[in-house]
């Protein structure tokens, strides 16, 4: 591969790598002096050389009480839920046992819904294959290449709920998307209503607004990798293709093998964009409306609870196997 | 590591079994409140939840405040307008707090009323003042008292009714059909709106039901009805209806762009030619075409096109029923509101609503409905809690936007099948669904 051909020009070890954490550029006396010179307080455990051992923990205390509260409180409630019959509203509430589960699974109409996932998996893959490429082009000297990020990256910052109704105007007949296509002669169509066109459409709505949260991720890791391989490279005649193909991509593996785990646990759960721009109606229900719709239309928080958590045990087998066929490698950047 | 991972496993499993065990009873009131008789000795701060944001905001819900406090010196009443009312209030219903008087949400099933709101006087003494008791009646007592009933029709624009030569409301669903190709095909109105976006506009086609056959009892019958959608059937007429309209391709084209706020004002402007919502909707609809610099008065209201012994019918429906917050401390001061709000506000006037205060004037948008002798049928609501039990268990959701929002997909062929393989697979999930509750 590319190893053999950098080897005999200028060995990297002489320049001391650039992408690298600074600490570690810092002569090891230069970072330890300033602790070594402050004085001592007495009866301080630091300077027997151990800090106390629930010192980070401290820190996380913050983080750690929202992620338990917010998140696993309710997971756990949830838990509690879906072996019961509970209404959502009633006081009362009896254990059933396994019987939600054994309806959910007598119910097979009931994961139909996922063939629609199928649609935002695509996406997710043109999303990906957008954000590499932007971010590769986004990485070298492009002119006003700020800019472009900015552009690129800000429809994740706009709230979900601004999005689907922006979009609902964008795929109205006669809309923005109708006329500027009117401009190259094609036709019309009802981009939200024609069954065979929805999915398609709300899934182009989810890459519009997800690409940027990939494309920041891509551009932080193309930014770790030390210039002098792109050098090297360019020395080599690489042209930008085989940079992409073998300094890039090798590099931010663990990123884009991330990205990738991301994008299928996303296409499994899709809500906010269906929800907001067509409620599931008109085929495109997801899986999370559908149960949704369960909880809230029809009283069943029991059965909805145990269809979230086979969604969970779905999405988390997914990863599990993902990370057993694709294992994280180390990338070493020298 | 490992023992980490056990201890939280250990954890998680006791707060498991800890949630199960949890929800014990709620405190069931069965002391009814009456209406203070000396107001100057009622006290105390009440918290009136409502659904009306706009008289919120506008000061109307202060002025009321203001006047009940000329009767009622010493209650300070404090306003929450909730957007989403249903979701945030069906979430609060959880805790203590959900104000001292609120508006029943619909989600609540009628059985559970007693365990959260307090009883407002027996069925015997309150039916006699005021309508649509009855749907909110729970062992003989009343739990909720509606403020307007709503008349169900076809909000129309007679302007393009009659630009397409049609003076007379239509006697039949067929001529209904045939009318709104003539609006089609004379004038360049869309001749019927389903508002199908929204969905909850959809959700009135429920309402609907009873006025086809006359029946008060329509709506109790569905608890014993096997087949609700058999030929003949008020459900089987009403949805047929809509499948029609929308399969002869007289509504808007893109149904999943619709626009409540919208529509109004294509209603307005006589780009639509007619949508079946409540009589409510009329004043709107009439703002809207002032809005617009069109005439008012070319909005109207038309009952359901069928009649029974030669005379049209129009359901009337409650509104929001009003209810005092089981758990409240100053139940004397929230009756006196319900009272007074209902009797002295004149808020049912204002609104052009039917007021559920038995004797009054029917308000003059249904001057026509009268004219024209369109008998009026309330709903009688014996067992609605049956009924609403099969319609969850059987997932149809009557009064969700999700069934008539499949009718549109089905006539308009966005999804498979036709209307006699809907009402064949409505008519399974209801009986399924009957022998499972009970």
């Amino acid at each position: 591969m590319s190893a053999p051909r950098t080897a005999g020009r200028t060995p990297p070890a002489r320049k001391p790598p650039a992408g690298t954490s600074p600490a570690s550029a810092v002569p090891p006396d230069a970072a330890r002096s300033p602790a070594e010179n402050r004085p001592r307080r007495p009866g301080s455990r630091r300077g027997k050389g151990g800090a106390r051992w629930f010192t980070p923990w401290l820190y996380l205390l913050a983080p750690l009480a929202l992620l338990v509260v917010f998140t696993w409180l309710p997971v756990v409630d949830m838990f509690g839920y879906s072996f019961t019959d509970w209404d959502g509203i009633s006081p009362v509430r009896n254990w059933v046992g396994l019987s939600n589960y054994s309806d959910l699974f007598t119910r097979p109409q009931l994961f139909q819904v996922f063939w629609v996932s199928l649609f935002y998996l695509g996406a997710s893959v043109v999303q990906i294959c957008a954000a590499l490429y932007f971010a590769t082009v986004l990485s070298f000297n492009t002119r006003l290449r700020n800019l472009f990020k900015g552009v690129l990256f800000f429809p994740y910052l706009i709230n979900g709920v601004a999005v689907g109704f922006v979009f609902l105007y964008f795929f109205q007949p006669g809309g923005t998307l109708d006329t500027v296509l009117g401009w190259f002669g094609a036709g019309p169509h009802l981009w939200l209503s024609d069954p065979h066109l929805v999915n398609t459409s709300l899934a182009g709505v989810s890459v519009w607004r997800f690409m940027g949260v990939n494309l920041v991720l891509f551009i932080g890791a193309i930014q770790s990798i030390p210039p002098q391989l792109y050098e090297a490279a360019a020395l080599d005649g690489a042209s930008r293709w085989q940079q992409f193909r073998y300094v890039i991509a090798p590099s931010i593996r663990p990123i884009i093998s991330l990205s990738v785990i991301l994008a299928i646990s996303g296409s499994l759960s899709v809500f906010e964009i269906p929800f907001i721009m067509t409620g599931g109606s008109n085929n495109s229900e997801t899986f999370v409306i559908q149960t949704i719709k369960l909880a809230f239309n029809f009283n069943k928080t029991g059965l909805a609870s145990a269809a979230a958590v086979v969604l969970l045990a779905i999405v988390l087998l997914v990863t599990w196997v993902q990370r057993l066929l694709f294992p994280d490698e180390r990338v070493e950047q020298s | 590591m490992r023992k980490t991972v056990l201890a939280a496993t250990g954890v998680v499993l006791t707060m498991v079994l800890a949630a199960c065990g949890g929800g014990g009873g709620g405190a069931a009131s069965t002391d009814v409140v009456k209406v203070p008789a000396d107001p100057s000795k009622v006290t105390g701060t009440i918290t009136v939840l409502t659904n009306r944001t706009d008289q919120v905001q506008d000061g109307t819900a202060k002025k009321y405040a203001a006047a009940f406090n000329k009767v009622y010196p010493h209650v300070k009443v404090k306003f929450q307008g909730l957007t989403d009312y249903e979701g945030d209030v069906k979430i609060r219903l959880n805790s203590k707090n959900y104000g001292d008087v609120l508006s029943i949400p619909n989600s609540v099933p009628l059985k559970q009323y007693p365990t959260f709101f307090a009883p407002l006087g027996s069925s015997a003494a309150l039916s006699k003042t005021y309508d649509f008791t009855d749907h909110a009646t729970v062992g003989g007592n009343v739990y909720g008292i509606a403020n307007i009933g709503t008349a169900n029709g076809f909000v129309y624009n007679k302007a393009v009714w009659k630009q397409a030569g049609i003076t007379d409301w239509p006697t039949t669903p067929q001529q209904f059909i045939d009318d709104l190709k003539a609006v089609k095909a004379k004038t360049g109105a869309t001749p019927y709106y389903t508002n199908y976006h929204d969905g909850w506009p959809m959700t009135n086609w429920g309402n609907a039901l009873g006025s086809p056959s006359c029946d008060p009892a329509a709506n109790d019958k569905l608890a014993d009805t096997k087949e609700p959608w058999a030929a003949g059937q008020d459900l089987n007429t009403v949805d047929t209806l809509l499948y029609g309209i929308v399969h002869e391709k007289l509504s808007e084209t893109d149904p999943n762009t619709t626009n409540w706020e919208n529509s109004k004002a294509l209603m307005g402007s006589g780009k639509i030619g007619a949508m079946w919502l409540g009589s409510w909707a009329v004043v709107q609809m009439r703002d809207a075409a002032k809005a617009a610099g069109k005439n008012p008065d070319d909005i109207g209201f038309m009952p359901f096109p069928t009649q029974k012994d030669g005379h049209f019918c129009s359901v009337v429906r409650p509104d929001y029923q009003y209810a005092i917050n089981v758990h409240s401390k100053n139940k004397p001061a929230a009756r006196a509101w319900i009272d007074w709000f209902i009797n002295k506000s004149g808020d049912a006037q204002a609104a052009l609503s039917i007021s559920s205060v038995k004797g009054s004037a029917l308000p003059a948008d249904l001057k026509p409905f009268q004219d024209a002798g369109v008998t009026f049928v309330p709903m009688a609501y014996g067992k609605t809690a049956t009924v609403d039990e099969i319609d969850k268990a059987s997932e149809i959701g009557l009064n969700n936007q999700d069934y008539p929002q499949h009718i549109v997909d089905v006539a308009r062929g966005a999804a498979g099948g036709d209307i006699d393989s809907i009402f064949k697979d409505l008519n399974k999930k209801w009986s399924d669904a009957q022998g499972t509750v009970g």
